[in-house]
């Protein structure tokens, strides 16, 4: 499969250089803090993973864009974009293995957080069930984050650029359900486009989920906003292929 | 076989690449000459189906390289220009990954892999990061990547740029060794290496051909085709009027003690002629050659005013 070419060749890029250990202790750390001092876990007195979890799209908001930054943009400054498109791979292998190399990585930092759920098994009975739903639904929401970075660094040759334009759509899209974003948008635009956005929020769909319900129109909004991004990553990269 | 028709690349209302249109069969090794800008780098990267044409097309052993990119990338060799590559990898891990990309695996893989590195003379590299390589190295790397699958079409932007004489040497008696049943396309602009490697000679001046042949023929547009260049060790000013005098010469340079006297049209026994001038005369020469043609010389003429 040509898709696993690239994406092993990516994966082992990450370790490759000290970007992978760098990532995951500060992802472990910032859970940690989070979940212990912000979210209270303790003082809670409850066994479940509400504090650990509820976080996320937080954490996600700055630590996704590190990831999804180099995507294309190293590839582009370097030139190994033109080495990559002109070998015999097709476009989805390309887009595809690259974007599920960061996911798959996002995935093993967010497996590294196991302590946690250690921790809340040792000290009470909480439903494992919920916790494993709440798991799969933080790592889609990565897929979500992802794949939008993975679109804005198509757009640029700067890394620098790539980081900051993938934070700010990604909190457009965590906020979209907020007056912040809604507000803007309410004055001008009828109804039923306010509703519309109002429903693209990433933390809308997330809250359900970290409560441990993964519904199907939650999956679904998910994995269409993963194949969406991705479609435009590769609309964007054969137009900005010029350089 | 590469059949290249009314290709264009426009930015906007910049225009990269204007109507070109060529044919390609194998044995050829067609160097790709223009001053920077012409579009031969534009040119390449249609060719190997990274840019998308304006308008044109091109057709790689029969497959067109935007409906059928595949199978026409899968014919290609390409070092694209600068030799880029995954810097954190070893030369090994990154011939490897080009292998499986190429659709080579196991037994196969291995062997084309360990055959381009002993090609290029990377054994003693392998297992070091790239990044931390050479401009030689790095280079060969780029290299051996784009030979690895033994492909029938190599298309090298400007293979020899900031490498040493030896290590340029190197590289073209590689190209020059390579099979007859092979199309190979470079682009430079070092004007010795066009003579030194390639059989046919495209000069590219603001995105269009202006001239195409072999390197012979281009040398003989040069105003010095035919010349004959002496050197003199007791050089004057009466001694230089009176080679000027000789007939049949249409004009004469003279730098420190060397005389080129450029024949007008015509005439074919010029260094005869010249010569038994200088015997008549008694005149002392340290030296007496036919100049072949300066590239420099055509290159300006086919160039000049052509570029922005």
């Amino acid at each position: 499969m040509n898709i696993s070419v690239v994406l092993k060749r990516e994966l082992a890029g990450y370790f490759a250089t000290p970007v992978a250990y760098v990532f995951i202790f500060i992802f472990l750390v910032l859970a940690g803090v989070f979940t212990f001092y912000v979210g209270n876990f303790f003082e809670r007195q409850q066994a479940d993973l509400v504090p650990f979890f509820s976080f996320h799209p937080w954490l996600y908001l700055f630590l996704i864009p590190a990831i999804s930054m180099r995507l294309w943009s190293e590839e582009r400054k370097s030139g190994t974009l033109e080495l990559l498109m002109t070998l015999p791979l097709s476009r989805w292998d390309i887009v595809l293995g690259k974007f599920l190399a960061a996911w798959l990585f996002a995935g093993m930092a967010l497996l590294l957080t196991f302590p946690i759920w250690i921790t809340v098994n040792f000290l009470g009975e909480p439903d494992n069930g919920v916790i494993f739903a709440s798991y799969l639904g933080s790592w889609l929401m990565a897929g979500g984050f992802l794949a939008i970075g993975s679109c804005m660094s198509a757009l640029t040759r700067s890394q620098v650029v790539a980081f900051v334009l993938c934070g700010f759509v990604t909190l457009m899209f965590v906020m979209a359900g907020f007056p912040l974003v809604l507000d803007v948008v309410r004055g001008w635009l009828p109804l039923s486009v306010v509703d519309m956005v109002a429903s693209l929020s990433f933390l809308t769909h997330f809250n359900a989920i970290s409560r441990g319900v993964l519904s199907l129109n939650d999956f679904l909004y998910f994995v269409s906003m993963i194949l969406a991004w991705l479609a435009a990553t590769s609309i964007v990269l054969d137009v900005k292929k010029g350089g | 076989m590469i059949e290249v028709s009314h290709l264009s690349k426009h930015y906007g209302d910049f225009i990269a690449v204007e109507d070109l249109s060529f044919k390609l069969v194998p044995g050829e090794i067609l160097g790709f000459l223009g001053p920077n800008g012409a579009g031969k780098s534009t040119t390449m990267k249609m060719l190997t189906g990274y840019l998308r044409p304006t308008s044109g097309e091109v057709r790689i052993w029969g497959n067109d390289v935007w409906s059928e990119t595949l199978a026409a990338q899968s014919h290609i060799g390409y070092l694209p220009e600068g030799a880029p590559a995954y810097e954190e990898m070893t030369p090994l891990g990154f011939l490897k990954f080009i292998a499986k990309a190429r659709g080579l695996s196991g037994e196969a893989r291995d062997q084309a892999v360990s055959k381009a590195a002993a090609t290029m003379s990377l054994e003693g590299v392998l297992h070091q990061k790239i990044e931390t390589l050479s401009k030689g190295f790095k280079r060969r790397v780029g290299m051996a990547q784009a030979i690895l699958h033994d492909p029938d079409v190599l298309i090298l932007d400007e293979p020899t740029d900031g490498l040493d004489p030896n290590q340029k040497h190197e590289v073209r008696q590689m190209i020059k060794g390579l099979s007859e049943e092979k199309i190979v396309i470079v682009s430079t602009h070092i004007l010795e290496e066009v003579t030194a490697v390639c059989n046919r000679v495209m000069v590219l001046a603001g995105g269009s051909i202006v001239s195409d042949g072999a390197p012979e023929a281009l040398l003989a547009l040069s105003r010095h085709h035919g010349a004959v260049t002496l050197e003199l060790p007791d050089i004057s000013d009466a001694l230089v009027s009176s080679l000027d005098s000789i007939e049949g010469v249409s004009a004469l340079e003279r730098e420190d003690d060397r005389v080129t006297l450029i024949p007008g049209e015509g005439i074919t026994d010029f260094f005869a002629r010249v010569m038994s001038f200088v015997r008549e005369q008694d005149v002392q020469v340290n030296a007496a050659f036919v100049e072949q043609g300066r590239l420099e010389d055509v290159f300006r003429k086919l160039t000049e005013g052509e570029t922005q």
